[in-house]
C-alpha cells in the first residue's frame, strides 16, 4: 500500500492512506470562486417540497391559504428515517400539490407553493446551549429542524447521530469536494469557516468523538488556510488535514480510507469501525440550528457551466433554479441543466424545479462544454475501469451482468459497494455508459426484494387465513358433536334405571299415594250425607 | 476370516446406527421442493394456475401433475427461475394459461358497495375491510391484484386499478442509447 506523508502546521506529520484507483478530470473550479458567495434575492415564488431527503417524505401540516412565518413548520417528519421542511420565508402557502421535482425520472412529488410577502418575518425562535442537553434531544432537535446531509445524499443526520454504544474515534469533516465546478463548501469555509468549526464542535459533543479531522482536498489552499485560522482563534484541537486531489476523494468511504487507513466493510457503516464522517455544510446547518435556533432554510448553490458569471448562490430551499440560472446568465447555446457534479450529477426535466436540500451546484449544459458522447462500442475487456474503480471492484464484469440481467451475480461480485462515482465509465475507450447499468440492476434487485417481501407477507396472511377458516370449521363441528352427544345423552338417561335413591323418592311418592286413595276410599261414607 | 467378518459386521452395525440416528435427528418436515416452489410463486393466491392457491400449483408441480408455465403473476422470469429450480427447459406461456397483465390492485367504489360482504370471503389475502351492511375497502398494501374479489360482487363495484409508476416506486431503466452520432 502506498502511503503518503504531509505536513501539517508546522511539526507535526500525519499519515496519510491512498484508496485504490481514481482519476483526474479537469477541475474547472475556478470560475465559480473569483466572486464571494451572494445572497439570491427573493425570488417570486417558492416550491417546497416535501420530500428532499432520503427515507420517508414530510407530511404537509398546512393547509392552502394559510399565511406562514419564516422558519415554520410545514412539513412534519413521518416515520424513523425522515426530516422535517420549514417555510423558507414569510408568505402565503397557494398550493399543496403533485409539481416536477429534480428527480432522474422527471416525475412529478408532493409539494407546498409559497408565494412570498417580502417582509422575511421570522417564527418565535431561539439559540440553545448544547452542551445543557443530552444528545437524544439535540437529535430530536436537528429532526424537528430539517438538518440533512448537504454533501448531495441528504440522508437525516439526526439519525447518523444515533450511534447506539459505538464509540466513535474520529469524526470526520468532509470539505475535499471532488467534483468538478462545484465550489460551494470551498467558498462556505472561506467565508464562514467560525461557524463550521463551531458546527464540528458540537458534531463532537453529540458523538462524543475523540477527535475531529476536516478533509480538504489540497486545490483548495484558502479554504485550508481559512478552518486553520479559525480553529486556532478559538484553541481548538480540530485538525485540518489537506488531502491528495483525485476523484472521487470526496465520497465518504475513500475520504475514510484516505485519513485514516481503515476501510469500511462491505455492507456496514462508518460507525462500525468507529468513524463519522459529515459535510462541512452539515456542521454549518447544525451551528446555525442551535446557536441561531435556525432551521435548514437555504444552502449554497453553485451555478456554473456555460454562463457568463460563475458564482455561489445563498438560495432559498424552493428558488426556482430558473431565477438562479437568470443571475449568472445563461449562454445562448445553452441545451441543458445538471443539478449536481458532471460526474454524478442528473439532469433537469425543467429549468423551473425547485433547489432543494441536496442541490449543491447546477451547470448549465452545452455542446461545448459536454460533447455528445461518441456511439458505445462492445466491451473489449481492456479493465481500465478496473484500474480507476475507487471501490475495488470489477466494472466490466458488473456490466456484463448488468447487460444480461443476471442480477444474483451481479450481487455476487459486489454490485451494491458500487458509489456510482463514474470514474469507470469516464475511462471508457468504448464509450459505454457504464454507471447507467449499474443503477439499473440496483434498482431491479431493489424492486425484486420489495416484491419477494409482499409476496412473503400475502402468503403469510393467505396462510392464516386458511388456518382461521380450518379452525371456524373445526370449531363449528365440534360444537354439532356436542350439541348431538348432549342430545343422546338425555335420551340414554330417559331409558335407564333410576337410582337407588331415585327409587326410594319413587316408593315413597307411591306410599303417599296409596294413603290418598285409601282416604278417598273411607272418605265414601261422608258425614254430611 | 471369522475375525474379518466381524469386523465388517461391526463396521456395517455402527454405520447403520449413525444413519438410523441422522435419519430421525435430521428429518425434514413436509416437501422442501414444495416450499422452494411455493418461494418462487407470486403469492397472488389468484387460481389462474386452475389450482386453488400457490401452494397447492407448488405441490402439484413438485409431484410432476403440473407445467411450469401456468402462472402469469410471474411473468416469464418466474418461469425462468422454475426452470433454473426443477433443471427443466423453459416453456413459454401455454394456449390456454392468460397473458401477463400490469402489476395492479382492487378499488372499490364506495358509492355503490351495498355491504354484502361476499368480496370479503372470497378475498385470498384478507385485504378487504368492512362488515355486513357497511361499506367495505381495500386495503390497498395488502392486495396482491388477483381479481378474485371482482367476479362475486353483485353490484359490479370493484375495478382493477393498474399501479402507477411514482417517485416511491420508479427504476432505473435499461440503458437505451444510439450507435451512431447525432448529426
Amino acid at each position: 500500500m502506498e502511503i503518503s506523508r504531509v505536513l501539517i502546521d508546522n511539526e507535526k506529520m500525519r499519515t496519510l492512506y491512498h484508496f485504490h484507483g481514481g482519476i483526474h478530470p479537469p477541475s474547472n473550479k475556478s470560475q465559480s470562486t473569483q466572486v464571494a458567495i451572494a445572497r439570491a434575492p427573493l425570488p417570486s415564488r417558492l416550491v417546497v417540497p416535501l420530500h428532499q431527503h432520503a427515507g420517508e417524505a414530510a407530511k404537509p401540516i398546512v393547509q392552502v391559504g394559510d399565511h406562514v412565518l419564516k422558519g415554520q413548520l410545514i412539513g412534519m417528519p413521518d416515520g424513523f428515517v425522515s426530516s422535517a421542511v420549514h417555510a423558507p420565508t414569510s408568505g402565503t402557502i397557494t398550493a399543496i400539490d403533485m409539481q416536477l421535482i429534480a428527480h432522474p425520472s422527471g416525475l412529478p412529488n408532493l409539494c407546498a407553493t409559497l408565494i412570498p410577502d417580502g417582509k422575511e418575518e421570522w417564527i418565535p425562535h431561539k439559540a440553545i446551549d448544547y452542551r445543557d442537553h443530552s444528545s437524544a434531544e439535540l437529535q430530536q432537535l436537528l429532526r424537528m429542524a430539517g438538518v440533512v446531509g448537504l454533501g448531495g445524499a441528504a440522508f437525516p443526520s439526526d439519525i447518523k447521530l444515533r450511534i447506539g454504544k459505538q464509540k466513535i474515534t474520529s469524526l470526520i469533516l468532509n470539505g475535499a469536494e471532488c467534483e468538478p465546478y462545484i465550489t460551494c463548501d470551498d467558498m462556505l469555509m472561506r467565508e464562514r469557516a467560525a461557524e463550521i468549526v463551531q458546527g464540528a464542535e458540537m458534531l463532537r459533543f453529540m458523538l462524543d468523538a475523540s477527535e475531529v479531522l476536516i478533509g480538504i482536498e489540497d486545490n483548495k489552499p484558502e479554504a485550508i488556510a481559512a478552518l486553520k485560522q479559525a480553529i486556532a482563534d478559538r484553541g481548538m484541537n480540530h485538525e485540518v488535514v489537506a488531502i491528495p486531489t483525485i476523484y472521487p476523494g470526496g465520497s465518504a468511504k475513500q475520504l475514510i480510507r484516505v485519513l485514516t487507513g481503515l476501510e469500511v466493510p462491505s455492507g456496514k457503516l462508518p460507525t462500525d469501525i468507529g468513524v463519522q464522517c459529515f459535510n462541512v455544510a452539515t456542521a454549518y446547518s447544525v451551528y446555525r440550528a442551535f446557536a441561531q435556533g435556525e432551521p435548514l432554510l437555504s444552502r449554497i448553490v453553485t451555478i456554473a457551466g456555460n454562463v457568463r458569471q460563475a458564482q455561489n448562490y445563498e438560495a432559498l430551499i424552493g428558488t426556482p433554479i430558473d431565477e438562479l440560472i437568470a443571475l449568472g446568465v445563461a449562454l445562448p447555446d445553452t441545451n441543458g441543466y445538471i443539478m449536481g457534479g458532471p460526474m454524478m450529477g442528473i439532469p433537469l426535466p425543467a429549468v423551473h424545479v425547485p433547489v432543494v436540500k441536496a442541490t449543491n451546484c447546477v451547470i448549465a449544459a452545452s455542446d461545448r462544454l459536454f460533447p455528445p458522447p461518441p456511439p458505445a462500442l462492445p466491451c473489449i475487456r481492456c479493465t481500465r475501469c478496473v484500474e480507476v474503480c475507487p471501490a475495488d471492484l470489477q466494472p466490466q464484469d458488473l456490466f456484463w451482468f448488468a447487460q444480461s440481467k443476471e442480477f444474483g451475480r451481479a450481487q455476487a461480485f459486489s454490485l451494491f459497494d458500487c458509489i456510482e462515482c463514474g470514474a469507470c465509465s469516464y475511462v471508457c475507450p468504448s464509450h459505454i455508459p457504464l454507471v447507467q447499468y449499474y443503477r439499473f440492476a440496483k434498482s431491479e434487485i431493489r424492486a425484486r426484494e420489495h416484491d419477494k417481501q409482499l409476496a412473503d407477507q400475502a402468503r403469510e396472511r393467505h396462510e392464516y387465513r386458511e388456518h382461521r377458516i380450518e379452525r371456524e370449521k373445526q370449531e363449528k363441528a365440534d360444537k354439532l358433536a356436542a350439541k348431538e352427544k348432549a342430545a343422546q345423552a338425555a335420551k340414554l338417561n330417559s331409558l335407564q334405571q333410576p337410582t337407588p335413591q331415585q327409587q326410594a323418592e319413587l316408593a315413597d311418592l307411591e306410599a303417599h299415594r296409596a294413603h290418598i286413595r285409601e282416604l278417598a276410599q273411607s272418605g265414601v261414607e261422608h258425614p254430611e250425607d | 476370516m471369522l475375525s474379518a467378518l466381524l469386523v465388517m459386521a461391526a463396521i456395517a452395525i455402527v454405520l447403520g446406527a449413525v444413519l438410523g440416528f441422522a435419519a430421525i435427528k435430521f428429518r425434514t418436515e413436509g416437501n422442501p421442493l414444495v416450499d422452494k416452489i411455493d418461494a418462487i410463486l407470486p403469492q397472488t393466491q389468484c387460481g389462474q394456475c386452475s389450482y386453488p392457491g400457490c401452494k397447492p400449483y407448488a405441490t402439484a408441480i413438485a409431484a410432476g401433475e403440473a407445467d411450469i408455465n401456468r402462472c402469469p403473476p410471474g411473468g416469464e422470469e418466474g418461469i425462468q427461475k422454475l426452470a433454473d429450480l426443477l433443471g427443466v427447459e423453459f416453456k413459454p406461456f401455454g394456449g390456454d394459461t392468460a397473458a401477463p397483465k400490469a402489476k395492479s390492485v382492487a378499488f372499490i367504489d364506495e358509492a355503490i358497495c351495498i355491504g354484502c360482504t361476499l368480496c370479503i370471503q372470497a378475498c385470498p389475502v384478507d385485504a378487504i375491510a368492512g362488515a355486513a351492511k357497511q361499506m367495505h375497502t381495500i386495503i390497498a398494501a395488502e392486495c396482491t391484484g388477483c381479481e378474485l374479489c371482482v367476479a362475486p360482487c353483485p353490484v359490479d363495484c370493484i375495478s382493477m386499478l393498474v399501479i402507477e409508476e411514482k417517485i416511491t416506486n420508479w427504476k432505473w431503466k435499461y440503458p437505451v442509447y444510439s450507435l451512431t452520432t447525432k448529426k
